[in-house]
C-alpha cells in the first residue's frame, strides 16, 4: 500500500534506465540501475520518509530488489 | 560408474600432504621459473581423484565440506602457491555447479562426468572494459534454437588452455542490462581461444593466467539455470574469499615454518642466538594467528549456512562485509608474514636458491591483493558499512 510513495523515492534516488512508470512492482531494480552505492541513498531516503529503521537482519539484496519487496519491508517496519 | 572406496578426510589430508612434500614441492621452482602449468602436480591430483573432492558422493565425489576443501587448499599453499591457486579456483567453479546446477539434467550429468574424468574447470569473469567489476558484463550469450554462441574479451583466464571447461559470465541476452548476468559452462576443446595478452608476471606465474578472445558455442543447457547475481552472493563470493584466504594462510604458514627452521639452525650453530630473532618469530606467529582466526570465524559462519541449507543468509550485508574482510586482511597479512619471515631468515631468504629462500613466496604474496583489487572490495564495504548498524 506504500507503493506510490516508494516509487517516487526510487525515481529520485536511483538513476533508472527506464521510466519509473514502466517498472512493474515485481521487476528487479538491480537490472534497471540500482547499484550497491545507490542502495545506501535509497535506504536512507526510505528511513526518512517513513520514519523507520532497517535492522541489520534485513540488509541484503533481497530487501531492495523490487518495489514489492521494499513495500513488504516498509509495511513490516512501520507496523 | 566405477565404484570408489570411501576415504576419510584424515586419509585425504595425508595424501595431499604427501603429494605436496614430494611432487608439488619438487616442481614448484621450475613451474615458477618457466611460468608453466604445474602438470606433474595436477596429474597426481587427478590420479588421486582430488579434483572432485567437493562433489557430493552420489555423483562420485568425496563430498567434503567447504571447510575441508579449504583445508586442502591451505595444505597445498605450503608447497606451491600456483598449484594451490589453481586448485582453489577450480573448487570455486565446482561449488557453483554443486550449489546451483544439481537440479538441471545437464549439470548433474556433468558433475558425474567431472568425477569420472577428473575434469579441471577454469573461470572467465573479468572482461576487457569492465576491469574487475564482477557485476557487469559487456558480452552476452546468443541463443538460437537449442544452440548458443558466446564471444568474450577476457584479459585474464587462469590455466585456460589446460582446463577442460571454462565457466564464463556474460549478459543473459542481447538486450539485457550489464548487471543481468548468467554463466555458461563452455567446453575448452570446442572453444576458440585467440591470445590477447601473455602471463609474464611477478608471481603466481604457474597459474598461466593469460588473456584471450574466447569464442564458444554449444547447447543451451550449458547455461547455468540460476542467475549470476544469486550464484555470486550465495557461492562464488564467499567460496572465493574463503578458499583464497585458506591458501594464502598456507603460504604464510610455509614462510613461518622456514623462518622457524632458520632460527633453530642458528641456535644449533651457536647457543648465543640474539634474543630479538626469537622475538621476531613470536611476533610473526601473532600475525599468522590473526589470519587464521579471521578466516576461521567467517568459515564457520558460511559452513553453518551450508549445513542448514540456508544460503540466503549469505546475502546479508553483515556477512558480505565479513567475507570481504577475510579477502582484504588475509591478502595483506600474507605479504606482512612473508616479509617478516625474510627479516628473520636474513640473506638466506633473499637468495633465489637454498632451503631458506623466500623469494618466490614474496613475489606470489603480492598477487593476492590484486586479484579482485582490494580497493574495489573496500569500496563495496564502504557503502555497506554506512547502512549496517553493527558488524
Ligand atoms: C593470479 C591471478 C589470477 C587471476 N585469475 C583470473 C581468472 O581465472 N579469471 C578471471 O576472470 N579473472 C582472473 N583474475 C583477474 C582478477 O580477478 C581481477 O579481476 C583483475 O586482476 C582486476 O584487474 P585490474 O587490476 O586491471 O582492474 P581493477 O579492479 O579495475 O583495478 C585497477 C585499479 O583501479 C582501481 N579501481 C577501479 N575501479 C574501482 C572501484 N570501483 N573501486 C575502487 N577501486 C577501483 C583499483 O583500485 C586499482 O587501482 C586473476 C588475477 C590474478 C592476479
Amino acid at each position: 500500500m506504500y507503493q506510490e510513495r516508494i516509487r517516487s523515492i526510487v525515481a529520485k534516488s536511483v538513476k533508472l534506465s527506464k521510466d519509473i512508470t514502466d517498472i512493474q512492482d515485481s521487476d528487479d531494480l538491480y537490472s534497471v540501475g540500482l547499484t550497491s552505492l545507490t542502495t545506501v541513498n535509497l535506504m536512507l531516503s526510505l528511513e526518512d520518509e517513513f520514519d523507520i529503521e532497517f535492522d541489520d537482519n534485513r540488509l541484503s539484496r533481497q530487501t531492495f530488489e523490487s518495489i514489492a519487496a521494499l513495500n513488504d519491508a516498509v509495511e513490516e517496519l512501520s507496523a | 560408474m566405477e565404484a570408489h572406496a570411501l576415504r576419510t578426510f584424515a586419509q585425504i589430508k595425508a595424501t595431499v600432504h604427501e603429494l605436496g612434500q614430494s611432487i608439488v614441492a619438487a616442481h614448484a621452482n621450475d613451474v615458477d621459473q618457466q611460468a608453466r602449468f604445474p602438470h606433474e602436480a595436477f596429474a597426481a591430483l587427478r590420479s588421486e581423484r582430488l579434483l572432485s573432492s567437493y562433489v557430493p558422493a552420489n555423483f562420485g565425489g568425496d563430498g567434503l565440506s567447504l571447510t575441508e576443501v579449504s583445508e586442502l587448499c591451505r595444505i597445498l599453499g605450503h608447497y606451491c602457491s600456483s598449484t594451490a591457486m589453481i586448485y582453489a579456483m577450480h573448487q570455486i567453479q565446482v561449488a557453483c555447479l554443486v550449489h546451483h546446477g544439481q537440479e538441471s539434467t545437464y549439470f548433474s550429468g556433468y558433475l558425474r562426468r567431472m568425477c569420472e574424468e577428473q575434469l579441471l574447470l577454469a573461470s572467465a569473469t573479468t572482461e576487457m572494459g569492465v576491469g574487475g567489476d564482477l557485476r557487469s558484463s559487456i558480452c552476452h550469450v546468443e541463443v538460437e534454437g537449442d544452440q548458443f554462441t558466446l564471444t568474450k574479451q577476457a584479459p585474464v583466464i587462469s590455466y585456460a588452455q589446460h582446463s577442460d571447461a571454462i565457466l564464463v559470465t556474460c549478459r543473459s541476452h542481447k538486450e539485457a542490462p550489464a548487471s543481468d548476468q548468467t554463466q555458461v559452462l563452455v567446453d575448452t576443446a570446442k572453444t576458440k581461444l585467440t591470445p590477447l595478452t601473455g602471463w609474464d608476471t611477478l608471481g603466481f606465474r604457474g597459474t598461466c593466467s593469460a588473456g584471450f578472445t574466447l569464442e564458444a558455442q554449444g547447447h543451451k543447457d550449458q547455461i547455468l539455470p540460476t542467475p549470476f547475481s544469486v550464484v555470486l552472493a550465495h557461492t562464488m563470493h564467499p567460496v572465493s574469499h574463503l578458499t583464497w584466504g585458506s591458501l594464502w594462510t598456507g603460504m604464510a604458514q610455509g614462510a613461518t615454518n622456514k623462518a622457524r627452521l632458520a632460527v633453530r639452525d642458528m641456535m644449533r650453530r651457536s647457543d648465543e642466538l640474539p634474543q630479538v630473532t626469537a622475538l621476531r618469530l613470536a611476533e610473526l606467529d601473532e600475525v599468522l594467528f590473526s589470519m587464521k582466526g579471521g578466516l576461521a570465524g567467517a568459515m564457520q559462519a558460511y559452513q553453518a549456512m551450508l549445513d542448514s541449507n540456508n544460503l540466503f543468509q549469505a546475502e546479508k550485508y553483515g556477512f558480505a562485509i565479513q567475507v570481504n574482510n577475510v579477502k582484504t586482511r588475509c591478502s595483506e597479512m600474507v605479504v606482512d608474514v612473508v616479509s617478516k619471515a625474510l627479516q628473520i631468515v636474513g640473506i638466506g631468504g633473499y637468495r633465489n636458491d637454498g632451503k631458506y629462500s623466500l623469494c618466490r613466496e614474496l613475489r606470489d604474496a603480492h598477487g593476492a591483493a590484486l586479484m579482485v583489487n582490494n580497493d574495489r572490495i573496500r569500496g563495496h564495504n564502504a557503502t555497506m558499512q554506512v547502512v549496517v548498524k553493527e558488524s
